[in-house]
């Protein structure tokens, strides 16, 4: 008993004096105390944060041997590494807290974690493309630039990385957009069509509205998350909605309407039904996104492989010459 | 059949401009020195942030212990004569 009530004494100081670091805003490093809590959260969260930017190459991928032009295909290329980077850039920082990126896809292809709801949705044509890039990323960078400012020194410095590369994906989705928007009639109707389908999902990326949201009470007291859910839904609605007016796109929420006392635009309802069934496994490409996954996980193991054995040759060689 | 290996972790150092100091920009996973330093490359010097890399295996990585810090750098602390503004210099000498 008195063993107990010591280790819960030195629990409560840890606690107390990990909670007066956050406090005084100081970033919490690798090897620094921290509660269990926390560190399970950023596993949690920077897991499922780079999943999402692997899994997201796919829906652009579907596009790179259709692009219109060389430009749009070089872009798209660009961008796609881009994605593949920033996943990287999580990973190893997602590592720091003590989780091999081995496991990190193991829990990946389990489903014990998830990636963002948004590449559940097909890439059906190419002004899918722009509205990836304006909508999708742009959702993104809202969440991205609020994280930089995360406590985790780690995530904070993969934040301020990629905030620097994905303002290009965001401009040139909307470079898309304004060109077919100034084309031709079918052009027009196709990127309507394409903001259509994207402008819902776009803002279930923020998350479930802060009364329903089951992660935010310790992740706000402890400066992992800056802001709510509703408040970056609110910052991304404010400047998409302009953006949309400049190059004739219709918003598709007839509830859509600026209100003037709270200084920002009012949004009808979300369906949060479709959100629901959509992470829990029945979006349109869930399966496909997985299984692609898998499928090209396993047939790269030979290359890891090959890796493995030629290092092993040439430190063999090393130890005989 | 041999086990899947993620290959190993290596700590990436990068020099933005000739003559600036090597800052740690993250970390890569490959199986030698050539694949480190070029995962590194494609992974961090994408537009042209650097212009020399520096890659080193995680594990030869030893750090100093947060818990430890107030008796590691305690040192410093109580040597201000170790800095030039704990001198009195004669009023009036110039570019001292």
């Amino acid at each position: 008993m008195e063993l107990m009530e010591k280790a819960g004494k030195i629990h409560e100081e840890l606690l107390k004096s990990f909670e007066a670091k956050i406090e005084r805003g100081d970033a919490i490093e690798p090897r620094d105390k921290m509660p269990d809590a926390y560190r399970k959260h950023l596993i949690r969260q920077m897991s499922q944060h780079a999943h999402s930017e692997v899994i997201g190459m796919q829906p652009e991928g579907n596009w790179i041997t259709r692009a219109p032009s060389l430009r749009a295909k070089q872009i798209l290329l660009a961008k796609i590494q881009d994605e593949g980077g920033h996943g990287l850039y999580l990973y190893s920082a997602a590592e720091t807290l003590g989780i091999s990126r081995a496991e990190m896809i193991e829990q990946l292809h389990s489903g014990k974690a998830k990636y963002s709801n948004i590449f559940n949705y097909p890439s059906l044509t190419w002004a899918d493309i722009g509205a990836i890039g304006w909508l999708v990323d742009g959702a993104a960078i809202v969440n991205q630039v609020s994280l930089q400012r995360t406590s985790y020194g780690p995530y904070s410095r993969a934040m301020v990385r990629i905030c620097k590369e994905e303002s290009f994906h965001q401009r040139q989705g909307y470079e898309i957009m304004a060109k077919m928007m100034k084309g031709t009639k079918d052009q027009q109707e196709m990127a309507q069509d394409a903001m259509n389908r994207w402008w819902w999902p776009s803002l279930m990326m923020f998350g479930p509205h802060d009364s329903e949201s089951p992660h935010t009470g310790d992740a706000v007291k402890w400066k992992i998350k800056r802001h709510s859910n509703d408040e970056l839904r609110q910052k991304f609605i404010d400047k998409t909605v302009q953006q949309a007016e400049v190059i004739g796109l219709t918003i598709p929420d007839k509830d859509l309407k600026w209100n003037e006392s709270r200084g920002c635009y009012d949004h009808g309802p979300i369906n949060w039904d479709e959100f629901y069934r959509v992470i829990g496994g029945h979006g349109q490409c869930n399966k496909q996104r997985m299984a692609h996954h898998i499928k090209v996980h396993n047939e790269g193991a030979w290359v890891r492989e090959a890796a493995e054995a030629y290092r092993l040759k040439k430190e063999k060689q090393l130890l005989h010459s | 059949m041999a086990t899947d290996s993620q290959l190993a972790m290596w700590e990436v150092f990068m020099q933005s401009k000739p003559g600036a100091n090597y800052i740690h920009a993250g970390c890569v996973h490959a199986s030698d020195k050539k694949m480190a330093l070029q995962n590194a490359r494609d992974t961090y010097t994408r537009r042209g942030e650097g212009t020399s890399i520096w890659v080193v295996p995680s594990d030869a990585i030893v750090a100093s212990n947060p818990e430890d810090d107030d008796m590691f750098f305690d040192p410093a602390n109580d040597k201000v004569y170790r800095l030039p503004t704990f001198y009195v210099m004669p009023e009036g000498a110039k570019a001292i």
